[in-house]
């Protein structure tokens, strides 16, 4: 029993990361109808929001202590953070202590931004092109993306550390009445599969309870007759669609201290996710997410020893032979409509 | 068709038959001419691709050199077979590395049971892919557009993953299938040379012939690889001309019109799927007859996506497309890869030191470790700009050049009407 939710725990965080990324996806190809696989590029920009935040929390300026030296007896230089100095030195220091969820900050608006550029510059000229130019040209740019936060960031994974409070792990077993030691879990984590939980209530509420999204909600099921009632819809995919970079952006913000991010991050994640995608049904947002955990649940089962023992590597092709199956069995997935994708 | 032939007198079938033996090897007109140049280039592609001397400062864009010939034919044949599936039948298939990385390990384990000889290993490689692709096609081609792209590309990390880790017995896992000395070996004979070979003459027989400044560099394993994909290109022509790649392309314009004709489009795909599948099992042979080393690499989803790239880049659908695209692709991997700020500096030199360091210092990101950048936006421009790849440009460009020629003709005959009166 404990192992069994331990496992399901280990999963929550994966999972979550999958259903974020995988909510976006949907998000776009129901708004705009368009297969976007620059999506795990967007999730790598979010994560590196977080990096950049942190340096510029870093950033110091240096000064010679004389009353100190080092230890070839020259004075002591001290690298004094700028909010250090602004701020005192205990606030200063939790700020940097913090700069991960402070990026969240950061990342909001600039995914915002990177979104409506994205999509008023080169989406929008994709519309009624064939869905394999579609992800042609956003492969394209995921490239692209990739080597340009290369660049700049270079190819090793950063480590960006999650506030102190957060470090560690919990005895969560014993919150739910199991014995103490058994169920160990990081509290990062917890954090991370409670963020993503908020995240996907925004984004449902928004859809449903808002008339912005009600009007997007029209959009998707019937854009012309929408368009056709004086709405301009277009303007609210746009949004949309800034509104799923964000969603991968911040997956990608809050993910940062489970995994240092490196430049290829996105894609490791975008391809799974694509199967999470199409697994969950494709356009279906509840599949989406629905798949994400599933998916992150059944990866963390699957690379037991238990599991492993009665089939070798299972770990590795869980995902994938899931998807086929389902595929197979079921073709428009676990949630999917009909008449989504099917020419 | 075949009532016809049995009830009509000879007459028919003599002209039908004249009909199909018209041209060289069933080729027509521009087609010969397609197979002619290709051939050409191929074969004089030492010279071709060395147009700069050894010694002068532009030599670094010479790509006559065999390891860089041997990749784009290679290539050119993976590309070639991929163009088979995506370019007629319109299913864009992101798992087609496997079967690469499939050929290569069936090869190397050809050298390692039988002996060095490339020819039973290219032969397995063939059939391996082939019974792979039957496989995985029988399944991903029960759905078509983007569920047969993740479906494909499943199949393909499954494979990679599995190559990884639980088939290490058969693909040595990370460190990558290679011949020990400890192997069988059963054919070895004690003169054969303990490399690959093709009956006796290495891979890496190279004749080096300098004239003047230039040096031009023939390889035995060039001219194997070249002549392979040369009958690979033929065959690939003949798959265009004939009904079956007609049938393949009626599966592109309108699948469901097929269906309500009453032809079941799914033996045709299947069959093209392993076409495709065999020459990309092909390509994966080859390049372990080049180097006798297989690696689980080959068969992730990133060589997939190059593939794609490559056709895409020279123009899905068409026949030359492929193997212009892998060429391509190939060389500005090789050459960009190599220029560095040094040799930026030396091409600037000639500008005012401050316009010098900031032409370099804009140009640094896309050369060098940088150049996926460059292949990346090259990839993008040519989507957004060139659907039809590089062979849509070359038209795009004929034709403008023809309207020219058509209109100063007008022009002419105008001023002569002129003239007359």
């Amino acid at each position: 029993m404990e192992a069994i939710f331990l496992q399901i725990l280990n999963g929550l965080d994966k999972g979550s990361a999958y259903a974020l990324i995988a909510l976006g996806l949907t998000l776009i190809f129901g708004t705009l109808g368009v297969v976007n696989f620059a999506h795990g590029a967007l999730f790598m920009i979010g994560a590196f929001c977080a990096v950049t935040l942190q340096r510029i929390f870093n950033a110091s300026f240096t000064t010679i202590d004389e009353s100190r030296t080092d230890f070839l007896g020259n004075p002591m230089q001290v690298q004094t953070p700028y909010v250090e100095a602004w701020f005192g030195p205990e606030i200063g220091a939790s700020i940097i202590d913090w700069s991960v969820p402070l990026a969240i900050l950061l990342a909001i608006p600039v995914m915002l931004l990177v979104g409506f550029i994205m999509e008023r510059g080169l989406i929008k000229h994709f519309y009624k092109r064939p869905h394999a130019d579609q992800i042609l040209v956003t492969f394209g740019l995921a490239i692209v993306l990739q080597e340009v936060i290369k660049y700049f960031y270079g190819a090793n994974p950063i480590p960006t550390p999650a506030p102190d409070v957060f470090r560690g792990s919990m005895d969560f077993g014993v919150l739910l009445g199991f014995d103490p030691n058994v169920v160990i879990y990081p509290i990062w984590r917890l954090v991370y599969f409670i963020f993503s939980l908020s995240i996907i209530a925004a984004v449902f509420g928004f859809l449903q309870f808002t008339t912005f999204g009600m009007v997007v909600r029209a959009g998707m099921a019937d854009r012309e007759t929408v368009g056709i009632l004086g709405i301009d819809i277009d303007k609210r995919f746009t949004i949309m669609f800034g509104i799923a970079a964000a969603v991968a952006g911040l997956a990608g913000v809050m993910y940062t201290p489970i995994n240092p991010p490196n430049y290829h991050m996105g894609m490791d994640f975008l391809v799974l996710s694509f199967v999470v995608v199409v697994v969950g049904g494709m356009g279906s947002l509840p599949g989406a997410v629905l798949a994400g955990f599933l998916l992150g649940i059944l990866e963390s089962f699957a690379s037991t020893t238990w599991a492993i023992g009665l089939v070798p590597g299972i770990n590795q092709i869980i995902i994938y032979l899931v998807a086929i199956v389902v595929l197979l069995t079921r073709p428009r997935g676990l949630m999917g409509r009909k008449g989504v994708m099917e020419e | 068709m075949t009532d016809q032939t049995t009830h009509t007198p000879a007459g028919a079938t003599t002209t039908r038959k004249t009909r199909e033996t018209s041209g060289i090897l069933g080729l027509k007109g521009r087609d010969i001419t397609l197979m002619v140049i290709v051939l050409i280039l191929t074969m004089a592609a030492p010279i071709l691709l060395n147009p700069f001397p050894a010694d002068s400062s532009l030599a670094q864009f010479n790509a006559g050199y065999p390891d860089l010939m041997q990749r784009f034919v290679i290539f050119g044949i993976f590309a070639i077979g991929f163009n088979i599936l995506f370019g007629l039948t319109g299913y864009l298939s992101f798992g087609h590395a496997a079967f690469l990385g499939v050929g290569s390990y069936a090869t190397v384990w050809m050298f390692k049971l039988l002996n060095y000889n490339i020819l039973p290993g290219l032969v397995l490689s063939v059939i391996v892919a082939a019974l792979f692709s039957v496989l995985i096609g029988y399944i991903s081609l029960r759905r078509s557009g983007i569920y047969f792209s993740i479906l494909t590309l499943a199949f393909a990390q499954m494979s990679f993953a599995l190559a990884y880790s639980v088939l290490t017995p058969i693909t040595n896992g990370e460190t990558g299938l290679q011949v020990y000395t400890s192997d069988p070996q059963y054919l070895q004979s004690a003169g054969a040379p303990d490399m690959p070979h093709l009956f006796g003459v290495t891979m890496r027989a190279t004749e080096t012939i300098e004239i003047g400044a230039w040096s031009f560099t023939f390889n035995f394993g060039y001219y194997v690889c070249a002549i392979i994909m040369l009958a690979a290109f033929y065959m690939a022509i003949r798959i265009f001309r004939s009904p079956f790649g007609m049938m393949l392309r009626a599966v592109k314009s309108n699948q469901q019109r097929l269906n309500y004709t009453g032809v079941n489009p799914r033996p045709y795909t299947l069959a093209a799927f392993v076409i495709s599948g065999m020459y990309a099992g092909l390509a994966g042979g080859l390049m372990a007859s080049m180097d006798p080393l297989a690696g689980a690499e080959r068969m992730q989803w990133t060589a997939s996506g190059e593939v794609v790239l490559m056709t895409i880049l020279g123009g899905a659908g068409t026949l030359i497309g492929p193997v212009l695209g892998a060429g391509l692709i190939k060389y500005f991997e090789n050459i960009f890869s190599k220029i560095n700020d040094g040799v930026l500096h030396q091409w600037f030199a000639f500008m005012p030191d401050g316009i010098e360091d900031l032409l370099v210092t804009i140009v640094h990101p896309f050369v060098g470790k940088g150049w996926h950048l460059t292949l990346g936006l090259m990839f993008m421009l040519v989507v957004i700009f060139l659907p039809g790849g590089l062979v849509e440009g070359g038209q795009r460009i004929a034709t403008v050049f023809r309207r020219d020629r058509k209109a100063t003709n007008v022009e002419d005959a105008a001023a002569k009407k002129r003239n007359a009166k």
